[in-house]
């Protein structure tokens, strides 16, 4: 009795009842399919988290000026402008700070040739690129000279290129900002969107002096609205929080009893906080996923037992003409292994179809990983093939004469 | 010595159920079988013929008493040994048929032979001959459930046949027949055992089916209670 004719029996068995086949294979197939889209999706969403978290640059405080009730970004005109040049420059020498960028924000309509767009314009210093990780992708880099002679020129996001320039390279055209031409200096890497779901490629970097003298015109010569400032190291964040608010509690000559008249957040907390909901929610899913693989798996325990066993009396009639009890047994065995590979594989193409149309379908990213598809495929696969072969083993060991009568 | 074809010592079996005190199925029967002989077993139900035939096919194990199979003793056969046997000396013919539903006429016949080893050519080659034999020559492709009673009962005869047994173990072979397919059935049987010689161990209650044979044992509650040449009595 060789391998090959019991191979051929079994597929011969499978050929012959294909509704049977059929459903066994589907029980596969959910179960796998419903893991790898689960994954897919939160794993998708963990990933777009913390690139968002990353985008923000590493390490970073943010300080505002002004009121101290607006814990937000959004500093409305009229609040004090307590945040100097100077204090950025104080805060430089710090021995817990690397590197400071003082911004100065603006909102105003920039054209090229018949295209224009409202955006986002911000002063800012060298330092701005290296503290954001927002790299300068063509062209050059704002310099210190910019810096001091306060030029026209522009650093541009990804999606005001877009906007503006239709095939053109931008570099070294000359753009209109509240209609004062700007030189293009160079254009930023695209950084995608920030933890609020702001699309942080549409704004435009232009020397913070430039902002400060010529663009926004700023009734107190010197002051900046916010400033980012980066750590030496993740563990200094605290320590550079305090010794910020040391050095302008005293250069603002605030009173020990009184206020603060500037905030500092610590963004590495908001980073922290959005990568563990990331993580939570992957987590989640993960163990949705579980339970998926778990239900599929019962799922797979019932049909094949119920496939097999109501195969007694076939095992018996097999038996009786002359069948070993390992023929019956290699038989069953390869039934249920060809089932749970073909169901497996089936289940891990609608998984990737699944999780494709599910990320097309909400805008979401997706992301697969193979050792899920290797586990959920293994433990299903492992189900099936213990409960194809386990009740074909009990059948086996019966007397024929026991499993003819069965019905 | 190689010993009788068939010898059964003592042969018993109790069944385990829950009802105590219930009498053993088989008793001390003792009897032997030739080579070639056409044996009818008959028997009220619940004599215990078809237990009889069961363990003798060796699809059941007696609780007592001795089988000796060739003169060896089948107590001491492996799980291996006993499917051995009923691959290559044995040929079971069911009442109810017992064929594979989901798998042609020709693929039931040749199952035998898939478990012998015989390869796939000469058993299509074989499956077709016994088909032509039994009178199915073009039915070979046919499901079981679209063929007749009769004609099914043909192809388990030939699914017996397939790897040239020396014993046939009918039980009931005609229960589930008309009258005419039944003796058609029967005279195949007799032809068979005529022609090649074969064993045949014919279980039934209806007369007119053991009449066909060369002897004749009757069962009642477990024992036997006539062994003998059949009469044919009364030439009609």
């Amino acid at each position: 009795m060789n391998v090959g004719s019991i191979l051929r029996e079994a597929a011969r068995s499978l050929g012959a009842n294909k509704l049977r086949t059929g459903l066994t294979m589907l029980g596969m197939v959910i179960g796998v399919a419903a893991v790898v889209l689960m994954l897919a999706v939160g794993t998708g969403a963990q990933n777009q988290v913390n690139r968002a978290v990353s985008s923000m640059g590493s390490n970073l405080l943010v300080i505002l000026s002004g009121s101290t009730s607006a814990g937000t970004l959004r500093m409305g005109s009229g609040n004090a402008p307590t945040l100097t040049t100077g204090d950025a420059e104080a805060i430089a020498r710090l021995p817990t700070v690397q590197a400071v960028a003082p911004t100065f924000p603006g909102g105003a309509q920039v054209a090229y040739g018949i295209n224009n767009w409202g955006t986002q314009v911000l002063g800012v210093t060298p330092e701005y690129t290296s503290v954001r990780d927002w790299p300068v992708e063509a062209g050059d880099a704002i310099s210190e000279t910019d810096i001091r002679s306060a030029t026209r020129v522009a650093l541009l996001g990804a999606t005001v290129v877009e906007k503006l320039f239709d095939t053109e390279d931008p570099v070294g055209k000359t753009i209109r900002i509240r209609g004062q031409p700007f030189q293009v200096l160079g254009i930023l890497k695209k950084k995608g969107q920030s933890l609020d779901g702001r699309d942080q490629d549409d704004s435009i970097l232009v020397p913070i002096t430039t902002a400060q003298s010529k663009l926004f015109g700023n009734r107190f010569p010197g002051t900046v609205r916010f400033m980012f400032v980066q750590a030496v190291s993740q563990s200094a964040t605290s320590a550079a929080e305090h010794d910020i608010t040391l050095l302008l509690r005293q250069r603002h000559r605030i009173q020990p009893d009184a206020d603060d008249d500037f905030t500092v957040r610590n963004l590495t907390q908001v980073a922290e906080a959005a990568s563990q909901t990331a993580r939570i929610l992957s987590l989640m899913l993960g163990a949705i996923g579980s339970i998926s693989l778990v239900v599929g798996g019962i799922g797979i325990m019932n049909i094949m037992l119920v496939s097999v066993t109501e195969r007694t009396r076939e095992i018996g009639i097999r038996m009786a003409i002359g069948a070993r009890q390992r023929d019956v047994l290699l038989q069953f065995l390869l039934e249920a292994l060809m089932i749970c590979i073909v169901g497996g594989l089936i289940g891990i193409a609608f998984g990737v179809a699944g999780a494709y149309a599910v990320g097309k379908a909400m805008q979401i990213e997706v992301a697969f990983s193979a050792s899920v598809m290797l586990i959920a495929f293994a433990v299903s696969a492992a189900t099936g093939i213990f409960f194809g072969f386990w009740p074909a083993r009990r059948a086996a060991s019966l007397r024929p004469v026991e499993a003819l009568r069965y019905e | 010595m190689a010993g009788r074809f068939i010898e059964v010592e003592n042969l018993g079996k109790q069944y385990e159920t829950s009802v105590p005190g219930t009498p053993p199925a088989l008793q001390s029967v003792t009897l032997a079988i030739e080579q070639g002989e056409f044996v009818a077993v008959m028997g009220p139900s619940g004599s215990g013929k078809s237990t009889f035939m069961n363990i003798v096919g060796l699809l059941d194990a007696p609780t007592d008493g001795a089988y000796r199979l060739n003169g060896e003793d089948v107590a001491g056969f492996s799980t291996d040994e006993l499917a051995h046997v009923r691959n290559r000396v044995f040929g079971f013919v069911f009442q109810g048929f017992n064929l594979l539903k989901r798998i042609t006429a020709a693929e039931n016949v040749a199952l035998p032979m898939v478990y012998s080893g015989t390869a796939g050519a000469e058993r299509r080659r074989r499956a077709q001959e016994l088909l032509d034999k039994m009178g199915l020559g073009a039915y070979g492709s046919a499901m079981p459930n679209r063929l007749s009673g009769g004609q099914q009962q043909r192809v388990a005869i030939a699914r017996a046949l397939a790897n040239r047994p020396q014993l046939i173990l009918a039980d009931e072979p005609t229960g589930n027949l008309d009258t005419q397919t039944s003796e058609d059935i029967m005279g195949l049987f007799t032809e068979l055992n005529r022609e090649t010689g074969v064993t045949i161990l014919l279980v039934t209650h209806e007369n007119d089916i053991a009449r066909y044979a060369n002897r004749l044992i009757r069962f009642k509650d477990g024992r036997v209670v006539h062994d003998g040449a059949v009469v044919h009595e009364g030439a009609a």
